[in-house]
């Protein structure tokens, strides 16, 4: 462990020696994972790394540098760099510190660490990724080879202080387990994958139901067609609408709404989606990914009303992008250990519907049922989107045959719009998450 | 250079005898083979954003990574403090993956023929920080004058110095200095107040500053971004279905990377999960196709004098004329499918385990003439640039999306389109080429391939080629 007083060590030793505003952030990790094929053993990994950053301003020039030596040498040294940088940048009129006022944590447990995961010793962690991908081999004759299965495991800490008199420190751990099995008919060959991840290990899926998803959603892409170029409706399940999610994300960034590089710019109290659209950023929900005392400057987490029913209600702001708007910020500071921070979000997620999503595939009587999606594709500042998906066809209401091979494209603004419906499904996997999306027309080409 | 010479001989006096005792430590509960990776890398970001200098960033990262082999099964520790103790002791905890007796016979160190492909006295990083950050400003100054409906101009410039030792218990050792450098410049654009469009354009290498004054001035690429972004104010929705594609010079080769690069990397041949595996021998492009990796390129971003686990890095003939010829091998793959390394492993950092990796993929020249291929095709489109893709290396699916494309119309490029994506099946799209131009190009150096996690530097080229069929995934009809 790391005495957070380094951080404010550093702090004080670039305020000495010119800085007149300094934030440093030190994080250390330690990572663990076991990887298993075809039954055996294939990769451990086992170790652990620390970093210190430090962005010093000099009235509105700012210089940043981080190092791994945590040495007094090694400290001297970043202090010295950030400096020499500050002096070769242009003033910035923005330029700053959160105000002192905007500065704080959530106190109480918000369950972001957990020590049961260090009691599951090595052997038990690597039966955990047998037992996963086992119940993948033998859930159907037609999986026939593996790219493995995985148990990991992280642990960390991150310590935050700045000349404002800040210091912060949380810790936080994370277990995960993951199956890629491979299926065969004929010469054809198809992959996919499922995991389960949470910050204690009581809360993670069994081996069998990681195994036995990761198996049907692979099977199921056996003998994918390719469609003909139409219209149709569009259902993402909840993975691909996790990604979906993300891309909203990217556009209600405070960096792309002062750069305007976002379709979602000055749309502030308007209609950008349909009713059954309500998005919110939630940093402060126990136990969860994106969840955390404070930003990485320093501010309180906090929730955010993002779209709300329809109307876009906030952006997501950081103290910089706050300064530019003439807003104030939403505690969305995100950045590694140095520079200036960008944005990033707590939990971001979509409101959970009404309805499971069996239901909501019952009403579609043609269309497409999304489960991967690759490839970028997809452009914030115009909202133009268009990816390569495979997945299943909807006949009737029912899943008819696996696609693959195509791309859906529209645009952002349409697709939130033509949202027509969202699921029951919300699930905590990661700090991204959404239910099962339907929207009612998208362009899918194929043939 | 001995040993005791180099750089770390010279920061951290590390001497052959420490090495040999890492690696006896490390293979201590048995294993069939175990090496050192030693980084030292310092990295520099200046970027310009609304013509300010807003940020300045240097770091350190060092540390070493010990890997123990035994069988199909890697044991990988790292440690982020270059003392005896915290080494040996990474070295026990890789140790961990073997039981019994070591199969390893004792050999000395040798140090692996050495060559310079980056022959770069003063690597951009050790230049004063004055002169790198005058490329971003003038980048930002070019751009806003190229024309007027220009609104946001932003331009990045990184390098970095990466010097590293590799020691391994086939007694390799092998030590390199790896500069890289990248300037890029990214414009949004916009016309009477309608939807703004992005334009980008970036390179570098391994080269020294000069090669920004010399070769590819910030000018060049500012320009080139805001022409990009001025071409797409005038563009229609992309066309959806499939259709006749003709590729330009240069960037385009990213198809190569995703259709057939990733899907030779050993691997995934080795665990049989490839589109491509068991397939050396067959036909799985045109014959006019003959693809290659090559990591001995003079000063390109892909480019190795030795890999990551201190091979030496080779050309790669992965498809000639149609055929499939070979897959790139690290050393555990090549070990386990008795092969030689082709000296493709390579890793992020020392906090990673080396994969097979591409360096430089490129397709040679064909006979044609660019104006022939475009002239010779009815209806199709034309792609000048893209953004990246991606594969799924087992059905073989790739994508990747166009940032620059026309359409063709009786054999002319006339109108340009924007958002069209490319979608098709690696071991077939190659099989429907059916022009190569003489017109070879490289990239301009800006690629950065991510693989489980870890990205590295590569390049792509490829000269116009025309595929008489592929997926086009538009809006328009």
């Amino acid at each position: 462990m790391i005495d957070p007083q380094l951080a404010r060590d550093t702090v004080r030793l670039a305020m000495e020696r010119g800085a007149s505003g300094a934030e440093c952030t030190i994080a250390e990790g330690q990572e663990f994972s076991a990887q298993v094929r075809m039954r055996g053993l294939e990769t451990l990994k086992d170790a652990g790394s620390r970093r210190a950053g430090l962005r010093i301003l000099i009235g509105r020039r700012v210089g940043s540098s981080h190092t791994s030596d945590l040495s007094s040498a090694g400290i001297q040294e970043m202090v010295n760099s950030a400096l020499a940088l500050a002096a070769i940048a242009t003033e910035d009129p923005h330029a700053g510190l959160p105000d002192a006022s905007d500065l704080g944590a959530l106190t109480g447990d918000l369950q972001l660490y957990s020590d049961d995961i260090q009691n599951v010793e090595i052997p038990a962690r690597i039966q955990a990724a047998l037992e996963a991908e086992e119940a993948a081999l033998s859930w159907d004759p037609r999986i026939t080879n593996s790219e493995g299965a995985s148990f990991g495991a992280y642990s960390g800490e991150r310590i935050f202080a700045n000349s404002r008199g800040f210091l912060g420190s949380y810790r936080t751990s994370s277990c995960s387990l993951s199956a890629t099995p491979v299926a065969q008919q004929g010469e054809a060959m198809e992959r996919d994958f499922w995991y389960s991840s949470a910050r204690s290990h009581a809360k993670l899926d069994s081996p069998a139901a990681v195994g036995r998803r990761a198996a049907e959603r692979t099977v199921r892409r056996l003998g994918a067609r390719k469609l003909s170029t139409q219209k149709a409706p569009v259902i993402f399940d909840s993975v691909t609408a996790r990604s979906l999610l993300g891309n909203i994300f990217d556009a209600v960034e405070g960096d792309a709404i002062y750069r305007k590089a976002s379709f979602l710019a000055g749309r502030m109290g308007e209609r950008v989606a349909s009713e059954h659209v309500t998005i919110v950023d939630d940093g402060t929900a126990p136990g969860l990914f994106g969840t955390s005392p404070f930003d990485d400057e320093g501010v309180a987490s906090r929730r955010t009303m993002v779209i709300e029913r329809g109307l876009l209600q906030n952006y997501l702001l950081n103290s910089y992008a706050a300064r530019k708007l003439g807003m104030r910020t939403t505690g969305n500071a995100a950045r590694g250990v140095t520079g200036n921070a960008g944005v990033g979000h707590g939990n971001f997620f979509l409101e959970k519907g009404q309805r499971p999503p069996e239901d909501l595939i019952r009403g579609i009587r043609r269309g497409l049922y999304v489960t991967e999606l690759i490839g970028q594709g997809v452009n914030i500042v115009t909202g133009d989107y268009s990816r390569g998906a495979a997945g299943l066809w909807i006949e009737n209401g029912e899943f008819a045959y696996p696609v693959s091979e195509i791309t859906i494209a529209a645009n952002l603004r349409e697709m939130l719009m033509n949202v027509e419906a969202a699921g029951s499904d919300l699930e905590f996997r990661s700090s991204v998450a959404s239910p099962t999306l339907v929207i009612r027309e998208m362009t899918v080409s194929g043939r | 250079m001995s040993l005791s010479e180099s750089f770390f001989g010279r920061k951290f006096a590390i001497t052959e005898h420490d090495l040999e005792w890492y690696l006896s430590e490390a293979l201590s509960s048995g294993g069939d083979y175990a090496d050192l990776y030693f980084e030292y890398l310092s990295t520099s970001q200046l970027s310009i954003d609304e013509s300010i200098v807003k940020s300045a960033v240097e770091g350190v990262s060092l540390g070493v990574g010990v890997r123990v082999i035994s069988g199909e099964r890697t044991g990988y520790a790292y440690s982020d403090d270059l003392s005896p103790e915290k080494i040996r002791k990474a070295a026990r905890v890789a140790a961990c993956i073997a039981s019994g007796p070591s199969k390893v016979e004792k050999t000395g160190l040798e140090e692996t023929r050495r060559r310079d492909l980056y022959p770069v006295i003063t690597a951009p990083s050790e230049t004063s920080l004055a002169e790198r950050v005058e490329l971003v400003k003038r980048a930002d100054r070019a751009a806003r004058a190229a024309d007027p409906r220009v609104f946001q101009v932003t331009a990045g410039y990184a390098d970095s110095l990466r010097h590293v030792l590799v020691a391994t218990s086939d007694g390799v050792l092998s030590m390199d200095r790896q500069p890289l450098a990248r300037l890029g410049v990214s414009v949004l654009a916009s016309e009477n107040g309608g939807v703004p469009q992005r334009g980008f354009s970036g390179g570098g290498g391994r080269v020294a500053l000069d090669f920004f004054e010399a070769e590819k001035t910030p000018e060049h690429f500012a320009r080139e971004a805001v022409r990009q972004a001025i071409v797409q104010l005038d563009a229609a929705p992309a066309p959806a279905g499939e259709m006749t594609v003709v590729l330009g010079p240069g960037w385009p080769g990213v198809l190569l990377h995703e259709a057939v690069g990733h899907g030779l990397e050993a691997d995934f041949n080795r665990k049989k999960v490839s589109a491509f595996s068991g397939r050396i021998g067959q036909q799985v492009a045109s014959p006019l196709c003959t693809v290659i990796d090559d990591g001995t390129m003079a000063n390109r971003r892909g480019s190795l004098n030795v890999d990551d686990e201190g091979a030496t890095t080779q050309e790669n003939v992965l498809i000639e004329k149609g055929i499939l010829r070979g897959y790139l091998f690290d050393k555990l793959s090549s070990r386990l499918l008795g092969s030689r390394t082709t000296g493709s492993g390579r890793r992020e950092s020392y906090q990673d385990i080396p994969m097979p990796r591409m360096t430089n993929t490129f397709m040679l020249a064909g006979e044609s003439a660019p104006e022939d291929i475009i002239r010779s095709t009815a209806r199709g489109l034309y792609c000048a640039n893209f953004g990246g893709g991606q594969v799924d290396i087992t059905s073989g699916n790739f994508v990747f999306s166009a940032s620059e494309s026309y359409l063709i119309e009786d054999g002319r490029i006339t109108r340009p389109v924007r958002g069209a994506m490319l979608t098709g099946n690696g071991p077939e799209a190659l099989k429907h080429v059916s022009m190569v131009g003489h017109d070879l190009k490289l990239d301009e150096g800006v690629g950065l391939c991510g693989k489980e996690g870890q990205s590295v530097p590569v390049g792509v080229g490829i000269p116009t080629i025309k595929i008489d069929r592929m997926t086009v995934g538009g809006t328009a009809g």
